[in-house]
């Protein structure tokens, strides 16, 4: 008789405790999922958000600029530039900016905002821009217009059609002043970028700013988020360190750091949900030893060898952590494509204390590979763990004892 | 031929109250094609001595020599492999394994040997045929009675060709007309296959079928009858 066989027969000697046992394993892999995927979904739309609102997934400055942030400190991008970008495979796209900070007044209102310049249909294939208009139209090539962030507008007690007066310093020094008509209201998803500031055109900005040609960033779409590491490398090769290039999470490590902490939170329950389940099936497993301490003396008694039992043993341990992990596997597929598509939107005060926290007040659901395979994998090793039960308790059984049990 | 030669046999459990002799000295050995009782009151250390012989547990003192083995000091692999190839048991409780049939538990043995298939079928038929249950080979043991349940044990018992059978108390669950089939059974089995069997047993039926009947009263030996 097969070892699998026998093994197989074995772990439905009772029916209803198997059963039992398996579905419990299926519970705990399908909230456990649903969990990962939820946090994967929530981290991927954040990073997704902040990535593609702002940051890209690279940029690159001049050397001192991300310590100074100063106006000063920009770079001249020309020709043999933009072909070193082009002939890094893995970027997508690339859009310069013009990033500084200006006092933002109607006259009788006046605030602080930054001042971003942006090619209106390059940003908008990065940043999708336009989609954010909440009033007005988003700006075109060589606009003279601006767009202001809804919250920025409300405490300017501006709207479309309006001229704010935007007063700043320049390029070494220069004064930078300027008139320009609100063209847009934009809402962001995030409550935070709402308060966030104002968009020109980048030609409008440089010759607001004195520096024609100059940017003070270039922002960069990769095709994966795992090729952000690679085009780095290549771009530091290929722009002999003439430039500061910062991957996305150089730019904002506090959003790493909140990723890791919630991480590190949702182990932490994912660990007790694992410990019940895992006490559950030793539980079953101390039970099928002890009802059969004396089928297992038996066995060894006319010639079965401990470790051929205790493989038969182990298997069918396996077995109740496979079972549970396929079935567990085969209806958290379909829940988590569900979810996926179905994303659950967050009703009354705990969506405002998402916006209150700068998240979009959205349960988002992730179904990346390891979503699925961290659970496989954990609770194989929680039965190899298990296993190890039934394995010292024939090592150690005496046969003579057995058979009077 | 002798096929366990048993030299003064001695057996201590050693409890944290109190010490029991369970064996004294025991002299005894076997010949092939013995068909044997050894009977004795409760608590008279039957059970231990058949225990001892099957190389089931230990001795305090004295050996055990099976096929010119000191199977005392086997180690616990080795001695699991010399109880495949030398020894068979039938148990009072039968204790056939619940899931398999009995086609399966009787090949069972002989799987554990390498037997190759051909060979398991044809010696599992046998058998099977020898115990009168050629109809219920496909049958789970608790879908047979106690007294086929036990013959498919002998079967079992048999099916490696072992030097001896050891047979602990095997009619004590059975009713008389099963008693009777089973001893006949194994009586003829014992003829045609020249295998030496051992009982431990309180049942006279199995005393008076046997050839040769040991009596062991507080660990030691206090006759042995040989019969015509």
């Amino acid at each position: 008789m097969n070892n699998l066989v026998f093994a197989w027969r074995n772990l439905w000697r009772n029916k209803r405790r198997t059963t039992i046992t398996v579905t419990a394993i299926v519970v705990a892999v399908l909230m456990s999922t649903c969990m990962s995927s939820m946090q994967e979904g929530m981290y991927s739309k954040m990073i997704d958000n902040v990535v593609k609102f702002y940051s890209g997934y690279l940029q690159i400055h001049h050397n001192n600029y991300w310590e100074s942030k100063s106006i000063n400190d920009v770079y001249k991008p020309d020709e043999t530039f933009y072909a070193q970008l082009d002939s890094v495979r893995d970027i997508v796209h690339y859009v310069p900016r013009v990033e500084s900070f200006s006092l933002i007044s109607t006259g009788e209102n006046t605030k602080g905002g930054a001042i971003i310049g942006v090619d209106p249909e390059s940003e908008d294939r990065l940043s999708e821009l336009s989609r954010w208009i909440h009033k007005g139209e988003c700006l075109k090539q060589d606009d003279d217009g601006i767009l202001v962030a809804v919250n920025l507008a409300k405490n300017l007690k501006i709207d479309i059609g309006d001229t704010l007066i935007l007063l700043s310093q320049g390029y070494h020094g220069a004064t930078a002043a300027g008139l320009f008509p609100v063209k847009g209201i934009l809402k962001f998803p995030s409550p935070d970028l709402n308060n966030f500031g104002a968009y020109v055109d980048i030609r409008k900005a440089q010759d607001f700013f004195s520096m024609p040609g100059m940017v003070t960033s270039t922002a960069i779409l990769v095709n994966n988020y795992s090729d952000v590491v690679n085009v780095k490398n290549e771009l530091v090769t290929k722009l002999q360190n003439s430039y500061s290039i910062m991957t996305w999470d150089e730019m904002q490590p506090e959003i790493v750091q909140m990723i890791e902490g919630d991480r590190a939170g949702a182990v932490i329950m994912k660990a007790v949900l694992y410990i019940v389940v895992g006490f559950g099936i030793l539980g079953t497993i101390i039970m099928m030893v002890a009802e059969r301490k004396r089928e297992s003396g038996i066995t060894v008694a006319i010639g079965m060898q401990k470790r051929k039992l205790q493989t038969v043993m182990f298997y069918e341990t396996l077995y109740m952590g496979f079972l549970g992990v396929f079935f567990g596997f085969l209806l958290s597929v379909p829940l988590i494509l569900i979810l996926l598509n179905n994303p659950i939107p967050l009703p009354g005060e705990s969506s405002e204390v998402y916006e209150k926290f700068g998240f979009e007040p959205v349960i988002y659901f992730g179904a990346q590979a390891r979503v699925f395979v961290n659970q496989v994998i954990t609770v194989f090793a929680m039965s190899l763990l298990i296993s190890l039960y039934p394995i010292i308790k024939i090592r150690n059984l005496k046969v003579a004892n057995a058979l009077r049990a | 031929m002798k096929v366990i030669d048993i030299k003064n046999l001695t057996k201590i459990y050693n409890d944290s109250e109190y010490k029991v002799n369970a064996l004294n000295g025991i002299d005894l050995s076997f010949e092939e094609g013995e068909f044997a009782a050894v009977v004795g009151p409760s608590g008279s250390g039957k059970t231990t001595l058949l225990n001892i012989v099957g190389g089931l547990d230990k001795p305090s003192g004295g050996e055990v020599i099976i096929d010119h083995t000191n199977i005392g000091k086997l180690k616990s692999s080795r001695l699991i492999d010399f109880r495949l190839k030398n020894i068979g048991f039938v148990f009072q409780a039968y204790n056939l394994i619940p899931v398999l049939t009995a086609r399966e538990n009787v090949e069972f043995i002989m799987h554990l040997q390498g037997k190759p298939k051909a060979e398991r079928e044809k010696r599992m038929k046998d058998l099977m045929s020898a115990v009168g249950l050629s109809d219920r080979i496909d049958s789970r043991p608790s879908k047979l009675s106690g007294g086929q349940q036990q013959r498919v044990a002998v079967a079992r018992a048999l099916a490696s060709k072992p030097k001896f059978i050891l047979a602990d108390e095997p009619t004590a669950n059975l009713d008389s007309k099963s008693t009777e089939n089973l001893l006949d059974i194994m009586e003829k089995l014992n003829k045609e296959e020249n295998t030496t069997f051992i009982f431990s047993t309180h049942d006279a039926r199995v005393v008076k079928k046997a050839r040769r009947v040991i009596t062991i009263e507080d660990g030691k030996v206090v006759s042995d009858e040989i019969r015509k």
